[in-house]
């Protein structure tokens, strides 16, 4: 009981924003959140490396595993958000799902226990990366007066209703497309985290409290702490997935001949 | 526990510089590697893959295709093959009926031409018999004649006209 009233005693409550930024380990450059991405960057070089280094028609398991991630990404966002073009798109559009995945993922792994997307600087890398993929590609397309007037004027529109959609279009295809793309995937990462420190700082917190009652009310924290970590597992997954699939959506709206 | 060291304030949203170029560098590493040497071999394995499978069907559906065509050449080859071996049989059959005749004609011909030859020497025979016949017979006749009369007839030329009206008489007598 000692022991946890320590523990508890170390514990801040309530949770904080500051929770999410803990001390460098070496200066700016090297702290837990950096070196994370390192690990993501490393496993994932290795597991496609070692997967792939010498790839056969009938797979192995490992190959077929690696095979399974690309023909998702290939076949259920890239085909299915841009059609037959999508497919030259699709390893780009793997490596960053997997990417995101992993990283994701880091938010329940054991001494990690966070995502790097929490921290908004590498979701607005990932986005930033779209949003200058998909204006590249639309103005490489089709020039850049025509890209603009596809983006802003929709077809078929009464004059002056133009008035008030090209403001709306322009806000929407320029700044809302990619704001929302980084804002989301940081805040569901960040708001998981967060639920996680609730449940599991807060039973913690009252395993600590001198009321058997409150002791007793701890387990139901804990138990949802388990539950929400497996929740955040579906997230994990779900925000690659909206991600890569809004990604390839805009850069498919790009390349588009119609609005 | 995780108090900030320096006791910097942190807005969430707002990026920590560092953390967006070691991002974008890390990131970019990751793409770099996957992109060069992973994922083209993906795809190209994924192509291999489908052209396994729809090349194999492909493939056997070619080999039926040609199998049929093979299988109706050989049938327009056997027919056309029967058709010729009827034909041959029908010239085979013509040629032996014209030979037949030919042969057939030609034996009619030489045969009657052997009958005609044959009459004909048998009526030269005949004259000759008959120009001998007459020769003896007129002798005979005159030598009867003579002893019956008991005088030779003096004038040869009339004797001959004699014997030769005789002979006339009994020819148009015997064709009577």
């Amino acid at each position: 009981m000692s022991g946890q009233l320590v523990a508890a005693e170390g514990l801040p409550w309530p949770p904080r924003v500051e929770d999410f930024y803990p001390p460098d380990l070496a200066g700016p450059w090297v702290t837990k959140f950096t070196l994370m991405i390192w690990l993501a960057v490393g496993l994932l070089i290795i597991f496609f490396m070692a997967t792939y280094r010498n790839p056969k028609l009938v797979p192995s398991k490992g190959q077929w595993m690696a095979e399974s991630i690309y023909g998702l990404v290939r076949d259920n966002i890239a085909r299915e958000q841009m059609g037959k073009d999508g497919i030259r798109f699709a390893p780009y559009f793997t490596v960053l799902f997997c990417f995101i995945l992993v990283t994701n993922l880091f938010g329940i792994v054991p001494g990690l226990q966070i995502s790097p997307n929490s921290h908004i600087a590498f979701p607005i890398v990932l986005a930033l990366i779209s949003y200058v993929m998909y204006l590249y590609i639309g103005v490489r397309k089709h020039g850049l007066g025509r890209y603009l007037k596809q983006s802003l004027i929709l077809p078929g529109i009464p004059w002056p209703m133009h008035a008030l959609l090209i403001p709306i279009e322009f806000l929407q295809t320029f700044i809302v497309r990619p704001v929302t793309l980084a804002v989301r995937l940081f805040a569901n990462m960040f708001a998981g985290h967060l639920i996680l420190l609730v449940f599991t700082i807060g039973g913690f917190v009252m395993l600590a409290s001198d009321n058997l009652f409150i002791q007793v009310g701890s387990i139901a924290s804990f138990l949802m702490a388990i539950l929400m970590a497996f929740f955040e597992v579906l997230v994990a997954l779900l925000q690659a997935y909206v991600f890569v699939t809004l990604t390839a959506n805009y850069i498919g709206s790009s390349l588009a001949d119609e609005h | 526990m995780y108090l900030a060291a320096e006791g910097v304030e942190h807005h969430p949203l707002v990026p920590i510089w560092q953390e967006l170029v070691v991002g974008s560098i890390a990131f970019a590493l990751l793409c770099f590697a996957l992109m060069k040497f992973v994922l083209p071999r993906m795809e190209t394995m994924y192509q291999a893959r489908v052209d396994a499978i729809e090349g194999g069907l492909k493939r056997a559906e070619a080999a039926q295709a040609e199998a049929n065509q093979l299988l109706e050449q050989y049938r327009a080859q056997l027919a056309e093959v029967r058709t010729e071996a009827a034909r041959i049989r029908d010239d085979a059959r013509a040629d032996a009926e014209s030979i037949r005749t030919d042969i057939l004609a030609k034996a009619r011909e030489e045969s009657d031409r052997i009958i005609a030859a044959g009459r004909e020497s048998l009526a030269v025979e005949r004259q000759t018999i008959v120009r001998e016949l007459r020769a003896e017979v007129g002798g005979l006749a005159v030598d009867l004649a003579s002893r019956i009369v008991g005088e030779s007839l003096a004038d040869e030329a009339r004797r001959k006209g004699t014997v030769e009206r005789f002979l006339t008489d009994l020819e148009s007598a015997g064709a009577r």
